[in-house]
């Protein structure tokens, strides 16, 4: 392709913008609209599955040894626990620790009163490993795993919980995926007909090029670059207005409901756009590229 | 000699033995109904100016509609300029119009723009350099008689003068075939006949015309080849021959 034909080509998808104003500006509000739920879903949606990871990585199975293990074997049982992938971290936990966190968490400021009826370690031989997970769902598995190692006594677990996460996790997943999957549905819809509409405007121009001679490139491109600065600016519309909207809630539910805010740990707003940002910028200039591309297409045939 | 060039030769061959349009016992049928063309056979030389005429039904456009390739015979060949359209691959469709110069009844020009806009386009779409544009198109405006308004948007002129522009788009890339269909259906005789006179001058500059029309008068007094098509047949094939009436 000449030079002066391929900047030809970008003037005429930049013209094409303004020369068919109300087109263009009903495929960005169609576009900015579609991103803007897409958007404001998926920071709710982050936001729960964030909430929820925390707490999941707060749950944690306890690994006790048979009475008599070595130090050496409580070691290697260590290794192969840790080799495992859904474990996320492992602290051991001797049974002088293990006695020593007992007496913070109960006795409190009263320790010396109530240690005095306890000469010795009452938790003597309890040492142990505190297993964190990273996925709680592979709970029953690193269960079943740990408990057929030699020198493993039993495990203490938390399963109510674990099957409670998981099961809601799985849900909100399914939820999301289904809300996004609609919301995608409805965007490449209505972005089809406004695209059809803008472009049987152009039919005309569009024959007109094709009995001169014009290629398939050069009747396209236009299109397309019109279609890929649409998706843009269309995508970009929601991200700012959600960028603002999100920094201005997370501000007032810090500063007016302390509770919730320390209970619960939301996303800050460079880790939502973290993914959001690329995907609503990829989904924008996307369906503009295919939205004009396969538009065009059916009136090549000429 | 490279491939390319043997080909060139050899379709050169075929248009001095066979003409420049050259249709083999060409039929074309639609889905429905009775073939818009069946058996046609004809030859067009280079430089020679042909009317077809023929009642609506007649074949007469879908005859345009084969010599463009918008449409492929059902059977027999379609040859223009050395080409057989049966054969021609989509992709080599661009290149072999840019031998064409199309005009149409409705003119078909694009309202958005002026009138330089409107020819200069034309030389856009086959990616001639802007220095050739700015001094081609200037050029071609004056042969058809409006230099003077170039910056005119299509919508402010006559119909004779959009026809003209028309023309200059059509004649801007230099084409051997000039196709007309219909070019004075919309026009006042006075516009029609400056029209004809138009094209009859390309056609003596060397261009091969061939125009597609209902009008009697002027087919009957330019006494140029005319082709008379009825229910998709050619009935009568006539050096300096006349309109010839339904019944």
């Amino acid at each position: 392709m000449k030079i002066s034909t391929f900047f030809y080509t970008i003037k005429q998808g930049f013209v094409n913008l303004f020369r068919n104003k109300w087109y263009t500006l009903a495929s960005v509000a169609t576009i900015a609209a579609c991103l803007f739920l897409f958007g404001v879903f998926y920071a709710i949606i982050a936001n729960f599955t964030h909430i929820v990871k925390n707490v999941e990585e707060g749950v944690s199975i306890t690994v006790f040894f048979v009475e008599g293990t070595t130090d050496e074997r409580m070691e290697e049982i260590g290794k192969l626990i840790a080799g495992r992938s859904e474990v996320a971290d492992l602290n051991f936990v001797s049974d002088e620790q293990a006695w020593e966190d007992y007496q913070q968490d109960y006795f409190g400021d009263k320790v010396d009163e109530f240690i005095a009826g306890y000469p010795t370690n009452p938790l003597e031989g309890f040492d142990n490993y505190e297993v964190y997970l990273s996925d709680v769902s592979k709970q029953a598995d690193l269960i079943a795993f740990i408990e057929s190692i030699e020198g493993v006594d039993f495990v203490r677990r938390e399963d109510g919980v674990a099957e409670t996460l998981s099961g809601f996790n799985l849900l909100l997943s399914y939820v999301s995926l289904g809300i996004i999957g609609i919301l995608l549905a409805v965007s490449v819809f209505l972005i089809s007909n406004t695209v059809t509409i803008g472009i049987s405007v152009r039919k005309e121009e569009i024959n007109i090029m094709k009995y001169i001679g014009a290629t398939d490139f050069f009747v396209r491109a236009p299109f397309v670059i019109e279609g890929v600065m649409i998706g843009l600016v269309g995508a970009s519309i929601p991200l700012v207005i959600i960028y603002n909207m999100y920094s201005v809630v997370l501000e007032y539910v810090v500063g007016n409901f302390e509770m919730l805010s320390q209970l619960l740990d939301f996303l800050s707003v460079a880790a939502l756009f973290e993914f959001l940002l690329p995907i609503s910028l990829i989904v924008g200039v996307g369906i503009g590229f295919i939205g004009s591309y396969s538009t065009v297409r059916k009136h090549l045939h000429v | 000699m490279t491939r390319r060039e043997r080909k060139k030769l050899q379709r050169e061959e075929f248009v001095r033995e066979n003409g420049l349009i050259c249709l083999e016992n060409v039929s074309k049928s639609y889905s429905t109904g009775s073939p818009a063309l069946n058996g046609v056979s004809l030859s067009i030389k280079p430089g020679e100016f042909v009317f077809i005429v023929g009642d609506s039904g007649s074949g007469k456009s879908t005859l345009i509609r084969l010599l463009l390739r918008e449409l492929i015979a059902t059977s027999g060949n379609v040859w223009v300029k050395g080409h057989n359209l049966n054969k021609l691959r989509h992709r080599e469709i661009p290149k072999f119009r840019r031998n064409l110069g199309i005009v149409f009844q409705d003119f078909r020009l694009l309202n958005d723009r002026n009138v330089y806009e409107n020819v200069a386009f034309a030389q856009r779409v086959v990616q001639v350099p802007g220095r050739e544009i700015r001094r081609n198109v200037p050029s071609i405006l004056a042969t058809v008689g409006l230099a003077g308004k170039y910056k005119a948007k299509t919508k402010q002129l006559s119909g004779g003068e959009q026809q003209r522009v028309a023309l200059a788009r059509a004649l801007v890339n230099r084409p051997s075939i000039l196709l007309a269909d219909e070019p004075t259906g919309n026009l006042d005789p006075k516009n029609s006949w400056e029209i004809m006179k138009l094209l009859e001058e390309i056609n003596e500059s060397g261009t091969t015309v061939v125009v597609v029309t209902h009008n009697r008068e002027i087919v009957n007094a330019m006494q140029k080849r005319v082709i008379t098509m009825r229910k998709g047949v050619i009935i009568s094939d006539e050096e300096g021959g006349i309109y010839i009436d339904e019944d």
